[in-house]
Parts: structure tokens; C-alpha cells; sequence
């Protein structure tokens, strides 16, 4: 019998009863959460981990023999080892906990840029990319004397494949890609990008933020040298990070903050520094989120999978549908790939109007530059409005906001 | 011209009249359409209070100590707060504006606006009202 057979189908009024927050109102109207893009909600597990893990078993890692100290040890180290399996990683040292996205980034700007880039080097930046995944690299080619060059889009939203051979140059030392877009929905093809990158010789970064809930990740089938994301994205707690690099460029790079943990000696003359994953990892972790995050993977690993991607595909299609209904509403990102998300503007209404009434029926979107400004330049908006999917949405809530939706564009006109 | 305080209780005796929040939204963003219009000379960064989502522009004008105010923004809702803050500081002396305390917006059951992290440069417009009268003291 073949797998699937036996797979409980997904089961949506079971699966929002493992949120809590799902439950409960806002300005007196069931919420209806549709900023996932933004962080997602947490499954009880989560909490239940945080709670037990400090009223039972807290203690700090990596420094001590007593019981307790082995028990957080133990249960942080599982997680990397989750994570390895959940991006498929070969080596474990290869996962960095960080406190997030951003400065999983931040890290690879300084660090990498440190031992790879040079005064006249390039550094080429995909023209989807979020904030956290262009100013470090503003940053890095200003402290380094190189040139930031950037990969542009089209109409679409998607990223001009004909132009990226002119872009990739034996200059190129990284190239900085989203999986999928946070402004526009976009999921890139990274199968295709990654390889001409590595023709030059450049090293590829992928910003897993916004693709780690919606795709199963593979990073060595993908072949990226560093990917990155943010556990609050994937249903685990905020404050969490993670980095992973190729062990050998890892092991190139200058140590980046320094201090315990890091360090293998130290003397008063110099330092030796530890091995991977902890030359990266100065200081106290974030244990209890880090165990956490562990826990959310277990969610996540007993889910149907498939069931849920399905699921919110068919949401979707639903939503952009409907929008599509709406006069004078246009949907900015109509790329043939996208994440479960819709960005879209109202002509003669703004984004922040919409927001607020929308929030006045209980419906929570994201509203503004969504932190992508060339984005909305390059579109010619100041910003847009933006419902954004999980699995555990439905369709009554998509129906419920296209109807708010008419509602508040109405009151507004 | 009344004074400030029996302004803010006028607004809140006519919110008092509406029932819900869809009738005291319908009635902000009526008033946001009956904003004059600011001259777009003064649509400038000049001119303009950083409110991250929506923008606003505040001008105002001195004269026989008096303040005159006009403002916009490329919001509706925001338009129509404001419309309501210039409505109860428009005209007024330095001296009143700057003793004045702004009580109404809560009592009116939009005090969520009114929050210094609520992107809407509201309350940033209420506290450069409060600056330019401070600075035109006599
Ligand atoms: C595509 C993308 N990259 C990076 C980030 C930054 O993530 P964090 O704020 O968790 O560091 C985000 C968050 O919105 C994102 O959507």
C-alpha cells in the first residue's frame, strides 16, 4: 500500500485547534489572520515546550556537568540536528542559530565579505529582495570598495533571467537571492539561477524567510552555499535564526561577534577560537526559543505536508480569484509561481485606509512597503495591501475577507 | 470663534450619536473628503510629519496672534483625524493652544490612533501643533 494511502487527509478544523490564538476575537469579530507573511501564529506544542522547558528542565548550555545543564544541552543541540534533516544539510556544524534572518545576513555580509570580497569585486543583489537582504550588502560593498549591482525584474515580479548573464561576471564573488518574494509572492527559480552563479565562480546566499513555511527546503540538492531564515516564520518562537553555510566556507571566515562559547583558549596575548557551529555562536544562545523552534519541527514533521500545501494552494487561487473580481483592484506580483500571498493596491484608495478598517472586522493584513521600498518603486506605489496565507486559514475566512474587503473599499470611495 | 475645550466636547456629543464604528468611520472619512485641500506648494518634506504608512503635510500661517492651520494627508481616515484636530486648533491664540489639553480622540473611541507607534503621524501632528504655538508665545 502505497504511503499516502494510509495519510489521514488534512483536517483543517482539528489543525486550528492546535493554534490557540486562532480562537480568539479582535474588535469583537473572530480573527481572521492573514499576515502570515509577517510572522505566523505558534501550535500549542510551542508554547507547551517553552512553559515546560522553564519550569523544569532550564539551565545553561555548554558549560556544565549538572544534570540540568546536559538536559538543555541535549535538547538545543537536537534542534540543529532537526534542522540539518529539515533543510538537508550534510553536516550539522553547518547550522548556525542566529536571531534571525536578518542577522543570519548580517553575519554573511561582514564575515564572508571579509575573506572573499575585494576593492572592485561585485556583489550582485536579485531586485526582489527585502530590505535585510540588500542593506548589509549596501553596507559590505561600501566597506570594501565593491560594486553592488542588481538583477532586475519584470513587470510580473519576476527576476529577468536574460539579464542575469550580463550581471554574472568572474567579479562576482555572491550572489544575495530570495527563495520567494515577501512584497510580491514570487517564488524564484533557483534551480536555474544558482548554477550560472556558480559558473563565474560566485557564491550564492538564498533568504529562506518567506519559502520555509510553503516548500520543502533542500540545500545541498539546491546547491546554495548559505541560506538563511527566521524560526517566528515557521510557527516556531521569534528571537530565533538560522545560518547555514557550506562547512568550508564557514570555516574560512573571520569569527564574527566574539566573546564565551567561541573561544577555544584565551590568553591574554591572543585567542584560539572554537569549531563550528560554535566559533559563530558567541555568548548565551537563545536556548529555551532554540528548543522551541525543535518543537515546532516535530509540528511541522507530523503535518501532512502535502495535505497542508494543497490545502493553502487551493486558498490561494480562491483569494486572487475574488481580488480579481474587485473593480479598480489590481494585484501587484502576477508571477506564474507564487507563495500563498497577494499584494495588492485599490485605485483611489490607500493601502493604510484599507488596513484599518479591515482591522476594524477583525481581518489582520500587512499594509505599507513591506520593507522592500525599490519593490514598490519599481511598481510605481507607495505600498500596497497584503493578505497573506498558512495552512491553518480556511475558506470561510477568504470569503469573509473578500467581502470585508468591498465593504471597506465602499465606505472609502 | 469658541474656545478648545467646546470644540472637543461637540465632537464628542456628535460622536455620541453614532452607534458603531462603521458610522463613526463613515463620519471620519466624510470629513476627510471636506478637508480643504492644502496648497500643494506646501507638499513637501518641508512640510511634512513623518508617519511611515500615511503621510502628512501640517502649514500653518500667524497672524494678530492667531494660528491658522491647514493640512492633509494621502490617507482618507488620517485626512479626517485631522480634520478634526485642525477643527478644534484652527484660529486659536498661541497661548490656548499650548494650554490645551487633547482629550476628545479618546473619548471619541479613536484613541487607538492616537498611540506614538500607530503609523499615522497623528499624534506627531499634534505635537508639532503644540511646538508651533509654543514657539509664536509672546
Ligand atoms: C524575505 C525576507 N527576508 C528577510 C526577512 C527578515 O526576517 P527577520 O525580521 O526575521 O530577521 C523577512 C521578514 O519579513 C523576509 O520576509
Amino acid at each position: 500500500m502505497l504511503k499516502s494511502d494510509v495519510m489521514p487527509s488534512f483536517e483543517i478544523e482539528k489543525i486550528r485547534k492546535d493554534f490557540p490564538i486562532l480562537a480568539r476575537q479582535v474588535h469583537g469579530k473572530n480573527l481572521v489572520y492573514f499576515d502570515n507573511a509577517a510572522s505566523a501564529q505558534k501550535p500549542k506544542i510551542v508554547l507547551d515546550t517553552l512553559q515546560n522547558f522553564y519550569s523544569q528542565d532550564y539551565a545553561n548550555v555548554h558549560r556544565g556537568v549538572h544534570y540540568l545543564s546536559q538536559i538543555s544541552t541535549d535538547a538545543f543541540e537536537k534542534t540543529r540536528d532537526a534542522l540539518q534533516v529539515f533543510i538537508g544539510a550534510k553536516h550539522r556544524e553547518e547550522i548556525i542559530f542566529t536571531a534571525g534572518s536578518t542577522a543570519s545576513i548580517n553575519l554573511v555580509a561582514q564575515c564572508f565579505g571579509e575573506a572573499f570580497i575585494g576593492e572592485g569585486d561585485e556583489i550582485l543583489v536579485s531586485g526582489l529582495e527585502h530590505h535585510a537582504n540588500l542593506v548589509p550588502w549596501q553596507i559590505c560593498a561600501q566597506k570594501r570598495k565593491a560594486v553592488l549591482r542588481i538583477m532586475p525584474m519584470l513587470a510580473t515580479g519576476e527576476l529577468d533571467m536574460e539579464k542575469l548573464p550580463l550581471l554574472l561576471t568572474e567579479k562576482t564573488k555572491i550572489l544575495a537571492i530570495t527563495a520567494t518574494s515577501n512584497a510580491l509572492g514570487t517564488i524564484t527559480d533557483l534551480v536555474n539561477i544558482i548554477p550560472l552563479a556558480h559558473q563565474v565562480g560566485a557564491k550564492v546566499l538564498v533568504d529562506g524567510a518567506q519559502s520555509i513555511a510553503h516548500t520543502k527546503t533542500d540545500v545541498q540538492a539546491l546547491d546554495a552555499d548559505f541560506w538563511v531564515c527566521s524560526s517566528h516564520k515557521l510557527f516556531g518562537p521569534t528571537g530565533v535564526g538560522v545560518l547555514y553555510g557550506k562547512k568550508d566556507l564557514l570555516e574560512a571566515m573571520p569569527v564574527y561577534q566574539s566573546g564565551g562559547d567561541m573561544i577555544k583558549t584565551v590568553r591574554y596575548e591572543s585567542s584560539t577560537y572554537n569549531e563550528l557551529p560554535h566559533k559563530f555562536e558567541a555568548g548565551t544562545p537563545n536556548i529555551a526559543d532554540v528548543i522551541a523552534l525543535g518543537s515546532a519541527l516535530d509540528y511541522i514533521n507530523n503535518l501532512d505536508w502535502h495535505g497542508a500545501m494543497a490545502h493553502e494552494k487551493t486558498l490561494h487561487e480562491n483569494l486572487e480569484k475574488g481580488l480579481l473580481g474587485i473593480q479598480g483592484l489590481r494585484i501587484i506580483g502576477t508571477a506564474k509561481h507564487k507563495a500563498p500571498l497577494s499584494s495588492f493596491v485599490v485605485e483611489g484608495v490607500h493601502n493604510y485606509d484599507l488596513g484599518v478598517l479591515l482591522d476594524k472586522m477583525g481581518i489582520a493584513i500587512r499594509t505599507g512597503h513591506h520593507c522592500a521600498e525599490p519593490i514598490m518603486d519599481f511598481f510605481g506605489v507607495a505600498g500596497t495591501a497584503r493578505a497573506s496565507l498558512a495552512f491553518y486559514n480556511t475558506q470561510a475566512e477568504v470569503d469573509y475577507f473578500l467581502e470585508s474587503l468591498k465593504k471597506a473599499i465602499n465606505m472609502l470611495r | 470663534m469658541k474656545d478648545i475645550q467646546s470644540i472637543q466636547e461637540d465632537f464628542v456629543q456628535d460622536f455620541s450619536l453614532l452607534e458603531d464604528w462603521t458610522q463613526r468611520y463613515e463620519y471620519i472619512i466624510d470629513l476627510g473628503k471636506t478637508l480643504p485641500k492644502i496648497d500643494d506648494l506646501y507638499k513637501t518634506d518641508e512640510y511634512r510629519i513623518k508617519g511611515c504608512q500615511s503621510q502628512v503635510w501640517l502649514h500653518h500661517r500667524y497672524e494678530n496672534n492667531i494660528l491658522y492651520f491647514s493640512a492633509d494627508s494621502d490617507a482618507i481616515i488620517t485626512k479626517g483625524l485631522i480634520a478634526l484636530v485642525i477643527a478644534v486648533f484652527n484660529e486659536q491664540s498661541p497661548e490656548a493652544i499650548a494650554k490645551a489639553e487633547v482629550n476628545f480622540i479618546a473619548k471619541i473611541g479613536l484613541g487607538e490612533h492616537l498611540s506614538p507607534t500607530r503609523a499615522n503621524g497623528l499624534n506627531s501632528m499634534i505635537q508639532k501643533i503644540k511646538h508651533i504655538a509654543a514657539n509664536h508665545l509672546a
